[in-house]
Parts: structure tokens; C-alpha cells; sequence
């Protein structure tokens, strides 16, 4: 019994410390991929092809599932709009929705099983091949070759593709609202209009879905750069950066909401 | 350096998130109605302002026609001083009324201005004469319940 105590108490032990270690192992790999920041952009090309990859690659998930958010949107924002008789209030809550929230924290989980899985793969994998240990010995930083340039590739893409799932779910809410239903178009466009405020909301926005690009490509190359160099290990690294991704997301927007719309109506 | 397929779809996705957000700044949010041109301050001093908020419009016959500035608390009168930018192509006699008003029954509260007789005008940095509160519902209950109160205690005299 008291042994049984004492080695569980060594297990949590263990993984406050393993954690603790990771974090600060995490920090380190976040300060070398930005002092490799400057030899990536200097290859801009790099850079190109990984917003190929985590951007290009991701939009059509990412339009569809906007258009789908903005109809839902629009059919249960009407549906309990018109109780009070408010339905043309329908562009403001549809707007208001996408624009603060369901866009940007949407976007950066699509991104992140899309683009940030693939992202932990590919780099396990390079690892698993010795790939990684070949660049280090012919003297070519794998950091500044491999992980700089996605990272920055993920962190111009997100708010790109955030901005784009909103546009398309306030045209869903719109094909919904005014097209099907029948809400007045014009009230639909000023209520909307009268309602979102370009700092406040949209800027706010950009930069939310700004952050969530910064967490989710850091969490997917450190999971894939830490992945141990085995089939087993880089399925469990994936598994993990889609988890922590996950959490990341929602934990930072609750935080970033808090600082944001703290006073606004 | 040759272009490739890879750069026209990065160059088409980079304009798509651009247009997006050109989108959402111009036909969602209110940018396209941003008014650039140029303002007065004026203010008013109000004894409750309800549930204004700083960048609320402040209209005349229904027309929006500056927003408010800064909404701030007189530490002397005790009273809520907002201050209100105008745009300059609206002038305004001093004995203007503004009042908090509210549209609709659920709507966001404005302020609304009734202009008066005076041929001076307001200028920049002026304060208004006239002003009318914000509708406060728990007062006017309150009130409608005292009445009923007393009209009751009249009766039971009687």
C-alpha cells in the first residue's frame, strides 16, 4: 500500500519534470527557429513552397467547412432570431460569429489536423530516415533549412486562411438568410455594417488567428522534431500535435478574447 | 529564376486571403463608411447615460452625422460628460437638444440631436445647453409603482 503510494507519487513526480523539461526544451527550439528566421527569408523560395503546402494545400477544407459554419450559422441564428422578431439582426450575429470567433479558432483547427499533422509527419519522418543527422553532418543547419521556412510558411498562411473562412461563412449565412429564407438584403448588409467594427473586430480577429498560426506550426515541428525516430513514435507525435494543437487554440482564445472584447458590446 | 506552377498557386491564394480581407474590412465592417473628412467636438454633459458606448452614432432626423468620441465621468457636477465629433458639413444651432435615445425596443442607444432656433452656431469645443438623459426602465418602473402605491393608500383612506 505505502509502496504502491510512494512509486505513484514518483510517476507524477516524473512527468511534472518530463514536462517541465519539454517546455523548456520547446522554448530553446522557438528561439533557434527565430535566429534562423533571417537565413530563411534571405531563401525566400523556401518559404514559398511550405505556404504551398500548409496554405494552398488547406483551402479547400477550409472554404467548404466556411460555407457550411455560415449556413448553420444563418438557419439556427434565424430560427431563434425571429422568436422576437428580430431577423434582421441575422447579418450582425452571423457577421459578429465568424468575424470574433468561429473564424479564426475554426480555421486554426482545420489547420491544425491539415497542415499540422502533416507538418509532424513530414519532419518524423525526415528524422526516422536519418535525413535530419545527414544534413547536420554535410555542415547545412537543419533548423534554418527545414523548420524555419515551415514554420513562417504556417504563419502567413493562417491568418490568410482565416480571413477566407470568414468571407465564405458570411456568404453562407447570406445564401441561407436572404437567399432561401427570404431576410431583407438591405437590413441583412447595414445591420451587419452597423455592427462590425473593422479594429475591434476584424483587426482582432487577423491577429487571433496570427497567434493560433504561431502556436499550432510551433507545436507540430517541435512534436515532429522531437518525434522519437520510429513508426510508433512519429504516429504518437502526430497524434499529439493534433491534441495540444487542439487545446492550445481554445486555452489562448479564451485568453485573447479576454484582452480583446473585454468592455465591448 | 523561372516561374512555376507552385508560385501562380501561392500567388492565387496570397490575393484570395488579400480579397477576403479586403471583403471583410469593406462589406462586413463598417471601413467603407469610415468617415475621413473632417470633424468638430463638441460636448454634452448628461446626468445618466444609460448604455451609450464610445463610437456610437449621434444622428439628427435619423441621418448619422458624427459618433462619440470619449465618454468620461465630471468628478465637480457629478455627471457623465461625453464628447461628441461632428462632421463639419453639419452645423448646428447652440440651443441644439441632445438626447440618449435608443432604436427599437432592444436596439444600441444613440444620440440624437434636435436642432433649435439660436443663429449662433456651435464650434469646436462648445458644450450643449439642452440635454435629456437616457431612459433608465428600473427608474421608470419604479416610478410607476409608487404611483400605483399611493393611488392605493388614497383609496384605502377614503
Amino acid at each position: 500500500m505505502f509502496n504502491g503510494l510512494i512509486s505513484a507519487l514518483q510517476g507524477v513526480g516524473r512527468h511534472v519534470v518530463n514536462g517541465i523539461w519539454r517546455l523548456g526544451y520547446a522554448s530553446r527550439f522557438f528561439a533557434m527557429i527565430l535566429l534562423s528566421s533571417g537565413m530563411s527569408f534571405r531563401r525566400i523560395h523556401l518559404i514559398i513552397k511550405e505556404v504551398y503546402f500548409s496554405g494552398v494545400l488547406s483551402l479547400i477544407i477550409i472554404l467548404v467547412s466556411g460555407l457550411f459554419v455560415g449556413m448553420v450559422l444563418g438557419l439556427q441564428g434565424y430560427e431563434t432570431l425571429q422568436k422576437y422578431g428580430s431577423e434582421s439582426a441575422l447579418g450582425t450575429l452571423v457577421a459578429l460569429s465568424l468575424v470574433r470567433e468561429l473564424g479564426p479558432v475554426l480555421a486554426a483547427l482545420l489547420f491544425a489536423s491539415r497542415a499540422g499533422s502533416a507538418i509532424t509527419a513530414e519532419i518524423g519522418l525526415m528524422k526516422a530516415t536519418e535525413q535530419i543527422v545527414a544534413m547536420e553532418m554535410m555542415a547545412v543547419d537543419p533548423i534554418a533549412r527545414v523548420v524555419a521556412p515551415r514554420f513562417w510558411g504556417g504563419v502567413i498562411s493562417m491568418p490568410l486562411l482565416a480571413a477566407m473562412f470568414s468571407a465564405m461563412g458570411i456568404f453562407g449565412g447570406y445564401l441561407v438568410g436572404v437567399v432561401m429564407i427570404g431576410v431583407d438584403v438591405g437590413s441583412f448588409w447595414s445591420q451587419m455594417q452597423a455592427a462590425v467594427d473593422f479594429r475591434t473586430d476584424i483587426v482582432n480577429g487577423v491577429i487571433k488567428s496570427f497567434v493560433f498560426g504561431l502556436a499550432v506550426t510551433s507545436i507540430a515541428l517541435f512534436e515532429g522534431y522531437d518525434a522519437p525516430p520510429t513508426a510508433e513514435g512519429v504516429s504518437h507525435a502526430t497524434t499529439r500535435t493534433v491534441v495540444t494543437s487542439s487545446l492550445a487554440i481554445l486555452a489562448l482564445d479564451f485568453i485573447l478574447t479576454a484582452f480583446m472584447f473585454r468592455g465591448v458590446s | 529564376m523561372t516561374r512555376t506552377t507552385l508560385d501562380l498557386w501561392v500567388g492565387i491564394f496570397v490575393v484570395g486571403g488579400l480579397a477576403a480581407l479586403l471583403v471583410l474590412g469593406l462589406k462586413v465592417g463598417n471601413l467603407s463608411t469610415f468617415n475621413m473628412s473632417e470633424s468638430y467636438v463638441v460636448h454634452a454633459d448628461f446626468e445618466n447615460i444609460g448604455g451609450l458606448k464610445p463610437k456610437a452614432p449621434v444622428k439628427s432626423a435619423g441621418v448619422v452625422i458624427g459618433r462619440v468620441a470619449e465618454i468620461a465621468f465630471d468628478n465637480s457636477k457629478y455627471e457623465a460628460k461625453v464628447t461628441i465629433r461632428i462632421d463639419k458639413r453639419y452645423a448646428f444651432s447652440k440651443d441644439t437638444t441632445a438626447s440618449i435615445l435608443t432604436s427599437g425596443l432592444l436596439g444600441e442607444q444613440y444620440v440624437g440631436l434636435s436642432p433649435g432656433g439660436d443663429e449662433a452656431m456651435l464650434k469646436d469645443g462648445d458644450t450643449f445647453k439642452l440635454t435629456q438623459s437616457a431612459v433608465v426602465l428600473e427608474n421608470l418602473i419604479g416610478q410607476f409603482l409608487f404611483s400605483k402605491g399611493s393611488e392605493g393608500g388614497k383609496k384605502a383612506e377614503q
